[in-house]
C-alpha cells in the first residue's frame, strides 16, 4: 500500500467520472439539438410561453455556444449543481438525495443475498462429487441469467402475494415488503456470481498447489476454503464494479414492478419526462459508485494476494 | 483430361470433403447433446415466427374483441386473450418479429462498432490503443441499462431507438474481446511472416487476423444476442420501446402487470417466450465457446 499508487488510482477514478460527465453532456445536451425544446415538448411542463422558453434557454445556457455551455455546466457540476429538474423545479441533486435511502436499503439487502446464494451455489457445485448433482446445481445460474428480472418479480407477486397471500404486494412498509423486491433484484447477480465463481474455482482446483494439499491429506473443505477460494476470487473482484452497477441499475425495473420509491423510479420518471438534468446527475452518480467499488475491489485484491504489486491502474 | 483433376478442382474437392466432415461432426454433436439440439430448435422456431408469423397463427394480433376479453387459455386461444380480447398467442408470435429484429440490430451495432474499435486498438497498439481503451472503460463505468435509458432520452422512444441504445451499451464488451483476440493473433509467426513478406497492414488484418478472431467473437455475439433480447424487453417493459398497440415481448409483459390477480397468462406467455429464447441462445453461445470435451 503506497501513497503514490493511491494517488494514481484516485486520479484515474476522477478521470472516469469526468469522462462519464462529458459523455452524458454530449448525448443529452448536444445530440437532441435543442434540449429545452425536447423537454418542453415532452409534457414536462404543460403550457409554456415563448418568454418562458427563452428563460429556460438562458437557465440551461442553450443560447451559448456548445463549448461555453459545456464549461459552464461542468463548473456548476463540480460545485454539485446539475441544474434544476424541469419537471419538479427542485435541484436535480435534491431529488436524487431524497430517493437514495430506499434504494440503498433494497440494493444492500440484494447484494448480501446475491453474494450468499452465489457463493453457496458455487461451493456446492464444486464440492459435490455426484456428477448429476453438480449439473443440476449449475443449471440454476444458467436459468437465472436468462430470465428477465421484471418477469421474476411479476411471477413472485402473482404466486406469493395474490395466490397465497404470504407477502405484501406493494409498498415499502417494513422488512416484509422488502423480501420480494430483494429476491427479484438479487437473482441476476447471484446467477452471474455463482457461474463465475464456480468456473474460477474449478480452474484453481486443477492447480498443482491443490494437488499438493490433497497429497498432504487435507480435507476437501479445508482445501476449498483455505487453498482454492482465495485464489479463485480475483477474477470475481475484477468485475465487482460492473456487478454492483448493474444491480443498482436493476432497481429501475424492480422498483417499477413493486411500485416502490427510490433511485430506480427517479430514473424511470426522468427518462419518461426527458428531465435532462436529473438523468445526467444519475449517470455521474453511477460512475462514482463504479469507480468507488472498483477501488475497494483493488484494495481487497491486494489484501488477498500481496504479490499483486499495485503498480498501475488496471481499469475503472 | 481423362480422369485427372486440375489443382483447382482437387482443392475444391478437398474443401467439399472438409465441409461434409464438419457438417457430420456438428450433426453428431447435436445428437449427443440433446439440450443443444433442443436449443437449436427453439431458436429456429423463434426465427421462423419472426419471419413468417402467418404460418403459426391466422389471428390478427391487433384485432379487438371486447366480448372475448381476459379469456383463459383454451383450444381456440392457445395463450388466452388480453384485456381487449386480442389473441395473446397471435400477439406473442407477431411480437417475435419486433423483439428479435431489435435484438439483431442491437447485436450488429455492438459487433460492428466494437469490432472496429477493437481492431484499430489491437492492431495499432501504443498510445492510440491506450487512448481508445480508456474511452471504452468509461462506457463500462455506466451500467448498461442506465446507458441505454440515457441514449433513449436523447434519441426518443421507439423500437429502433431502443435497439440502437442497447447495441451501443454492448460496444465495450465487443471492443475488449476483439482487441484481446487481435493482440493474441498478431503475435503469431504467420502474421509476422506476412508483414515481413511485404503485405499491407489492411491485407494482413483481413486475410490473417480477422478469420482467427471469429470463434470467440461469435460466442460473444450469441451471448449478447440473448442479453439484447433481455435488455430490449426491459426497455419495452418500462414503456421506452415499441409503443402500443404493436406487440413486443417486454411491452406484452407490462400489459399483463395490471391483471396479475385475474389473468396470469398475460404475463406468463410472453415471459416464457423471452426465457426460452434467451436460454437457448445462451446454450448455443456456450457451444461456440468450448468445443465438446471428450469424456475421460
Amino acid at each position: 500500500m503506497n501513497g503514490r499508487y493511491l494517488a494514481t488510482r484516485l486520479a484515474h477514478s476522477v478521470f472516469v467520472v469526468w469522462a462519464a460527465y462529458t459523455f452524458s453532456f454530449v448525448v443529452l445536451y448536444l445530440v437532441p439539438g435543442d434540449p429545452v425544446e425536447m423537454m418542453v415538448s415532452n409534457g414536462g411542463v404543460i403550457s409554456v410561453t415563448s418568454e418562458q422558453i427563452a428563460e429556460l434557454r438562458a437557465e440551461f445556457g442553450v443560447d451559448q455556444s456548445p463549448p461555453a455551455q459545456y464549461l459552464t455546466n461542468l463548473w456548476h457540476a463540480v460545485h454539485l449543481d446539475f441544474g434544476r429538474s424541469l419537471q419538479r423545479g427542485q435541484p436535480a441533486l435534491d431529488i436524487i438525495a431524497g430517493a437514495v435511502a430506499p434504494t440503498v436499503a433494497l440494493a444492500g439487502a440484494a447484494i448480501v443475498l446475491a453474494v450468499t446464494v452465489g457463493w453457496a451455489l458455487a461451493l456446492w457445485a464444486t464440492l459435490t462429487r455426484v456428477r448429476w448433482m453438480q449439473r443440476l446445481v449449475l443449471l440454476l445460474p444458467a436459468l437465472g441469467v436468462a430470465v428477465p428480472s421484471f418477469w421474476i418479480g411479476l411471477v413472485l407477486l402473482q404466486v406469493l402475494s395474490f395466490r397465497w397471500h404470504v407477502l405484501p404486494a406493494f409498498g415499502d412498509d417494513g422488512p416484509r415488503g422488502l423480501v420480494l423486491p430483494t429476491v427479484t433484484l438479487a437473482v441476476p447477480t447471484a446467477a452471474f456470481l455463482s457461474r463465475m465463481l464456480a468456473q474460477s474455482l474449478s480452474r484453481v482446483l486443477a492447480d498443482p498447489h491443490v494437488t499438493t494439499a490433497r497429497a498432504k491429506g487435507l480435507g476437501r473443505w479445508r482445501i476449498h476454503l483455505h487453498h482454492a477460494l482465495r485464489n479463485a476470487l480475483p477474477p470475481v473482484l475484477a468485475v465487482a464494479g460492473v456487478l454492483v452497477g448493474n444491480l443498482l441499475a436493476g432497481s429501475v425495473v424492480v422498483e417499477t414492478v413493486f411500485s416502490r420509491p427510490g433511485l430506480g423510479r427517479v430514473v424511470e420518471t426522468a427518462v419518461t419526462s426527458k428531465d435532462i438534468p436529473v438523468v445526467q446527475a444519475l449517470v455521474v452518480l453511477f460512475a462514482i459508485v463504479f469507480v468507488t467499488v472498483n477501488l475497494l475491489a483493488d484494495l481487497a485484491h491486494h489484501l488477498l494476494d500481496p504479490r499483486v504489486t499495485l503498480a498501475g491502474p488496471r481499469n475503472g | 483430361m481423362s480422369g485427372t483433376m486440375t489443382v483447382g478442382e482437387a482443392l475444391g474437392e478437398r474443401h467439399r470433403a472438409g465441409m461434409v466432415r464438419r457438417g457430420r461432426e456438428i450433426g453428431g454433436g447435436l445428437l449427443r447433446q440433446p439440450m443443444l439440439a433442443a436449443s437449436a430448435v427453439v431458436v429456429a422456431v423463434a426465427v421462423a415466427a419472426a419471419l413468417a408469423p402467418g404460418a403459426f397463427t391466422g389471428s390478427d394480433p391487433l384485432q379487438v374483441r371486447p366480448a372475448a376479453k381476459l379469456h383463459p387459455p383454451d383450444s381456440a386461444h392457445l395463450f388466452g386473450t388480453d384485456q381487449l380480447g386480442r389473441d395473446l398467442f397471435a400477439r406473442v408470435v407477431h411480437g417475435a418479429g419486433l423483439s428479435l429484429s431489435c435484438a439483431v440490430i442491437a447485436v450488429l451495432v455492438g459487433l460492428v462498432g466494437g469490432s472496429l474499435v477493437g481492431l484499430v486498438a489491437g492492431f495499432a497498439g501504443g498510445p492510440l490503443d491506450a487512448a481508445i481503451m480508456r474511452a471504452v472503460d468509461v462506457l463500462l463505468a455506466v451500467p448498461s441499462l442506465l446507458l441505454a435509458t440515457t441514449l433513449v432520452t436523447a434519441f426518443g422512444f421507439g423500437p429502433a431507438q431502443t435497439a440502437f441504445a442497447v447495441g451501443t451499451s454492448s460496444i465495450a464488451a465487443f471492443a475488449r474481446l476483439v482487441r484481446a483476440e487481435v493482440m493474441r493473433v498478431r503475435e503469431q509467426a504467420y502474421v509476422e511472416a506476412a508483414l515481413a513478406a511485404g503485405a499491407r497492414h489492411l491485407t494482413v488484418l483481413r486475410r490473417h487476423v480477422l478469420p482467427h478472431t471469429g470463434g470467440a467473437v461469435f460466442a460473444l455475439a450469441a451471448l449478447e444476442f440473448g442479453g439484447a433480447i433481455l435488455a430490449v424487453s426491459a426497455l419495452g417493459f418500462l414503456g421506452f420501446g415499441a409503443q402500443p398497440p404493436s406487440p413486443e415481448w417486454g411491452a406484452l409483459i407490462a400489459d399483463g402487470r395490471g391483471y396479475l390477480d385475474t389473468a396470469w397468462w398475460m404475463t406468463a406467455a410472453p415471459g416464457l417466450a423471452v426465457v426460452l429464447t434467451v436460454l437457448a441462445l445462451n446454450r448455443i453461445s456456450q457451444a461456440f465457446e468450448s468445443p465438446p470435451v471428450p469424456r475421460r
